[in-house]
């Protein structure tokens, strides 16, 4: 178990290097001079000179590059143009609120999509079975920025229920949860439902009907947790796709978290903050993917040491 | 003997899709009004007979500009996924013809690329390149290659063994004849059915980014646009953020029925999330 979980962290390295140099590369990417970009074309010469070497852009790029990662490995992402603070520190504060936002959408999403999913393998063909496909297709195809409104619309300002937007008691987490957990649900159910089915259609199942197991039993003792593997996978995945929403999710109610500092970072072009934003939130889906890895190991043993032997 | 349910999909799929180009070809018939011109007298107005969903805070038609809309939509969804399915078709047909170290640099390449979630990309690129729809393209399409390389890479591997290829290649037919004129074409039918997806998906992230503020600039008509102008009205004027997401949601209903069938109906098999 540990043995993979090192491993597991190992592999993490090198796509974290990938990220660290997209981000790197990002600065190089501003259409013309970002010095120029920054301050405006009427910024006096030593003001942008000045600006030049606080970036490090007067330095050649293996230089920069360098000097980009050693300070990334003290955890130092450079300071912010428009605030003067740390990067890294703007950044501390905003972590717990998107934090928060996230793991209640992913509580949101695996308290919808387990029990329908299981619902619908368990009668395939009934109307329970059509809803959750039906609730699949409207979770794919209704978008984020659009859901969200609405449900203030409907829960905040018709009928009073639920803040607006902000953060601060659980009244306020509950929509921004459920906006940005909705669509993940959706592929969950999906996923749940066609997993479970397969282990339904295993021999051991068959077995286990045939000693008298009830159908309850067999559903929560063999089948769910054999059901886990690829919906775990794909938790892990779609975090990360959850940590880019909550982009979206924090714009539309105000949420004061990674997602919004990026944004207002991109529109005050405030590269290091943009840098150390993305940053951020790579880091954050790399780590889900690693976790979702070795929780695998333990729900199937198969896996874990397979995963343990035979991974480069 | 095909479900019902799924010819009936497709038929409604193919149908709210042709809709949609009859409604981007004729706008200018369409639409009551211009979609620019302003009315700051009756700005926020509700709906009403003479403009059926209502104006926005700049008095504009907001029927009209969803109808305009439609063009900013499918223009940026056909442009995505013509340059994303050439250059990723291109890509990833000849790693798996070449197999070997190319094979294995372009996949490796691939897999780094589709480790970060595409959302997070596409806010990163355009939001260093500048707002413009123009670079919302180019940030899609920089990210949206990597599914069709994939899908072709597979295909090809799978075809290349096939005995019509050994037989082209005993018959000394040379290696880049085979890829193009016996292996390409049977790619045309998996590729569409990811495009439909792949269009679909094109225009929800088009949306996504102008509602960050990162994509169509005043005033073009988008439809991400009208939702991040009907924020901060949400209280007052709930018409400016009902219809243009309504508008949104059928099409992308629409493109996933119609990927869906064409899919049943083509008999492809499920391609790879994109």
């Amino acid at each position: 178990m540990l043995r993979l979980a090192l491993r597991r962290l190992a592999l993490a390295v090198p796509t974290m290097l990938a990220a660290a140099t997209f981000v790197f590369l990002l600065i190089h990417l501003v259409p013309g001079d970002p010095v120029d970009v920054m301050l405006g074309e009427s910024a006096a010469r030593a003001d942008r000179e000045a600006l030049r070497r606080t970036l490090g852009l007067d330095r050649p790029i293996a230089a920069q590059y360098a000097a980009f990662l050693s300070g990334l490995a003290r955890g130092d992402l450079g300071r912010s143009l428009v605030h003067g603070t740390p990067v890294a520190r703007l950044l501390a504060d905003r972590v717990p609120a998107t934090a928060e936002l996230t793991f209640a959408a992913l509580a949101v999403a695996v308290a919808l999509a387990l029990p329908l999913g299981l619902a619908a393998a368990a009668r395939p063909g009934t109307w329970i079975d059509r809803g959750s496909v039906g609730v699949a297709l409207l979770g794919v195809s209704v978008p984020s920025f659009w859901l969200g409104p609405m449900l203030v619309i409907l829960f905040a300002i018709d009928l009073g229920w639920l803040p607006v937007s902000g953060r601060g008691t659980w009244a306020h987490l509950v929509l921004p949860a459920a906006t940005l957990g909705f669509g993940m649900a959706a592929i969950l159910t999906r996923m749940t439902r066609a997993s479970v089915l397969e282990c339904l259609a295993e021999e051991y199942v068959r077995t286990a009907r045939a000693k008298g197991v009830s159908r309850a039993g067999i559903l929560a003792r063999h089948a769910l947790r054999n059901a886990l593997a690829p919906v775990v996978t794909i938790l892990g995945l779609q975090f990360g796709a959850l940590l880019a929403g909550t982009v979206i999710t924090e714009t539309i109610f105000a949420w004061p978290g990674l997602g919004r500092l990026l944004i207002d970072a991109i529109n005050q072009r405030d590269y290091p903050v943009v840098q150390g934003c993305i940053l951020a939130i790579a880091a954050g889906f790399v780590a889900a993917n690693a976790l979702a890895d070795v929780a695998n190991g333990w729900l199937d043993p198969r896996i874990g040491a397979a995963a343990a032997r035979a991974r480069p | 003997m095909r479900p019902p349910v799924a010819a009936l999909r497709l038929r409604l799929g193919a149908t709210i899709v042709a809709g949609l180009l009859v409604v981007a070809a004729a706008a200018a018939w369409i639409a009551p009004y211009d979609p620019t011109t302003q009315v700051l007298a009756e700005n926020l107005a509700p709906p009403t007979a003479a403009h059926l969903l209502g104006q926005d805070k700049l008095g504009r038609d907001i029927l009209a500009r969803i109808v305009y809309g439609t063009r900013v939509s499918l223009a940026v969804g056909v442009v995505t996924v013509l340059v994303s399915l050439g250059i990723g078709a291109a890509i990833g047909a000849l790693a798996g013809f070449a197999g070997g170290w190319v094979d294995e640099i372009v996949m490796r390449a691939i897999d780094v690329l589709l480790a970060f979630p595409g959302l997070l990309l596409a806010i990163a690129l355009t939001g260093i390149l500048g707002p413009s729809l123009r670079n919302v393209v180019i940030a899609l399409c920089l990210i949206g290659w990597t599914g069709y390389a994939r899908l072709a890479r597979s295909e090809v591997v799978r075809l290349r063994e096939r005995e019509f290829v050994e037989a082209a290649r005993a018959l000394g037919v040379p290696e880049r004849r085979i890829l193009v004129r016996h292996v390409a074409p049977l790619l045309a039918t998996p590729m569409l059915v990811q495009a439909t997806f792949g269009m679909a998906a094109a225009i929800v992230a088009e949306a996504s980014l102008s509602f960050l503020g990162l994509g169509a600039q005043p005033p073009t008509p988008s439809w991400g646009a009208m939702l991040n102008d009907g924020r901060a009205f949400v209280l007052v004027a709930p018409h400016l953020t009902v219809f243009p997401g309504l508008a949104i949601f059928v099409t992308v209903l629409g493109l996933t029925f119609l990927g869906d069938g064409l899919r049943d109906r083509l008999d492809v098999r499920r391609p790879t999330e994109l």
